[in-house]
């Protein structure tokens, strides 16, 4: 799976989660807090979703570092 | 024979349309199965049945709004006989007899002029599907709505130039599904006025008092982080739980925070039923109760919570959720104030607020340090308890988050 469609990916779930974004407004490099509002349960739903997607374990002590889409995309590339 | 009524949805509900009848009369009915489906301006609430039994008849029809406690079918009893439908003794106590009878054409009340369009989901995505323009139509709905019968009848009527059939139109399956942002937008709308109508009477009649208490959260952060790394990501808790389950053990042991201020009496409740304050993405607010909080294990909470919220945003609960949280929590926390002070949900007379955890400076033992900590609040009904007893309660919260593992 190419970092393409990885990120797609993310952002399908991210979208599922956050029905009110619209894709063409996200940035890959921005804090995902500014762009989308998210809370605890949002975002670990989220990693659920991401979880069963790529088949990843995200550990809590992760979440500090998967702060931006291009976070999350590189994170999934190097651990699935 | 048992009459199965409308049941009550909340304090600022009282009538609502049925939307859907899920069972027909010969269906074997079992507790806790849900019957029906009733549009509120909050939410298409699935209606549970509380008996065992076979259904009988049913009283009425999909489209007709009626008030709470109106009898919605006839429910035979286990081993019971079906007798002639007129052999029903008349309902003794039901409030509003006019409406049972099935009135084809309720004389449409004038809309209120000033305020905007009530129209219920379902109402709106038929609306687009058949080409009805909102804006013409007279709501029957609860509180002038619009409903699906009054979009369908519209439909009908431009259609066709003689006086329409009852109209039961398929619904289309080409219809684009609305995201679910979209759907808890065009309930926010209606919504509003349930929340004004429920808030107003709060601080109307019920004399709040405020309390607060800063709490150390760095022990239970710590025992959540150690048990989370140990769970699947699947199983993982949030602080929420944990604060939950604080707040009913705390409610067992002072019960005169748990329960309803009904008929100038305090009725302490039987089980803490949390209610939960759930904001909706479209805005708006409800808050549906977790039951049993007291008895059920943190997981069994963190699954519990988890079906809700995702529920309650796709605007789907059920009646007993409704209607029967004794205490609520609300969490602003994560949308970074400090402290909450709520208002609190009639009939129920108190609403413990979080606010945002953050590490702030702290004296312990004498000696300054640094320290998560989180800001708890209670807001109760001053006819019901007395704030030196609200003092206990918010520290038996504090005592009880100390000490997470016996949560």
């Amino acid at each position: 799976m190419s970092k393409d469609e990885i990120r797609s990916g993310v952002v399908a779930e991210l979208l599922a989660i956050a029905p009110e974004i619209e894709e063409g407004d996200l940035s890959d490099t921005e804090l995902l807090r500014d762009q989308v509002d998210l809370d605890s349960m949002d975002w670990l739903n989220f990693l659920v979703r991401l979880h069963k997607r790529f088949e990843v374990d995200i550990p809590e002590s992760q979440y500090a570092f998967l702060r931006t889409i291009e976070d999350l995309t590189g994170y999934i590339d190097q651990h699935r | 024979m048992i009459d199965f009524v409308m049941p009550t949805l909340g304090a600022d509900m009282d009538e609502g349309t049925l939307d859907e009848w899920r069972v027909k009369p010969g269906d074997a009915v079992t507790r806790g199965q849900i019957v029906a489906v009733v549009e509120t301006t909050k939410a298409a609430v699935e209606i549970e049945c509380w008996h065992d039994g076979v259904v009988q008849e049913l009283l009425v029809p999909v489209g007709q709004t009626v008030a709470v406690g109106t009898p919605l079918a006839t429910l035979l009893e286990p081993g019971e006989s079906p007798g002639a439908p007129s052999a029903r003794p008349e309902p003794a106590a039901a409030p509003a007899p006019a409406e049972t009878s099935p009135a084809p054409a309720r004389p449409a009340p004038s809309a209120p002029v000033g305020h905007r369009l009530w129209v219920s989901p379902v109402a709106r995505r038929t609306a687009v599907t058949l080409g009805v323009d909102l804006k013409g139509l007279t709501g029957t709905g609860p509180q002038g709505a619009i409903t699906l019968r009054d979009v369908e009848h519209a439909a009908a009527t431009a259609h066709h130039e003689k006086p329409a059939p009852p109209p039961t139109p398929p619904r289309p399956a080409t219809a684009a599904p609305k995201s679910a942002a979209e759907k808890a937008r065009e309930r926010g709308a209606a919504m509003r006025a349930s929340i004004a109508a429920a808030m107003s009477r709060s601080k109307r009649e019920i004399p709040h008092y405020y309390l607060a208490n800063e709490i150390i959260l760095d022990p239970a952060l710590a025992w959540l982080t150690e048990q989370n790394a140990g769970r699947p990501i699947t199983e993982r808790l949030l602080p929420a739980v944990l604060q939950l389950k604080a707040v009913a053990l705390a409610a067992r042991k002072f019960p005169e925070f748990n329960g309803f201020w009904r008929d100038d009496g305090f009725q302490p409740a039987a089980g803490q039923h949390v209610g939960v304050a759930i904001s909706l993405r479209g805005g708006g607010l409800v808050a549906p109760a977790i039951h049993d909080v007291s008895e059920k294990p943190l997981a069994e909470l963190m699954a519990d919570l988890t079906d809700l919220v995702a529920r309650a945003r796709a605007g789907s609960l059920r009646s007993s959720e409704m209607s029967d949280p004794t205490i609520t929590v609300t969490n602003l926390g994560e949308k970074g104030v400090d402290a909450v002070f709520g208002v609190i949900y009639p009939e129920q007379v108190a609403i413990v607020g979080f606010g945002r955890p953050a590490q702030r400076v702290v004296v312990v033992d004498g000696g300054i340090r640094v320290a998560t900590t989180v800001q708890s609040s209670l807001a109760a009904d001053h006819r019901a308890s007395d704030g030196a007893r609200g003092a206990l309660f918010l520290a038996e919260i504090d005592r009880l988050l100390q000490r997470p593992q016996e949560l």
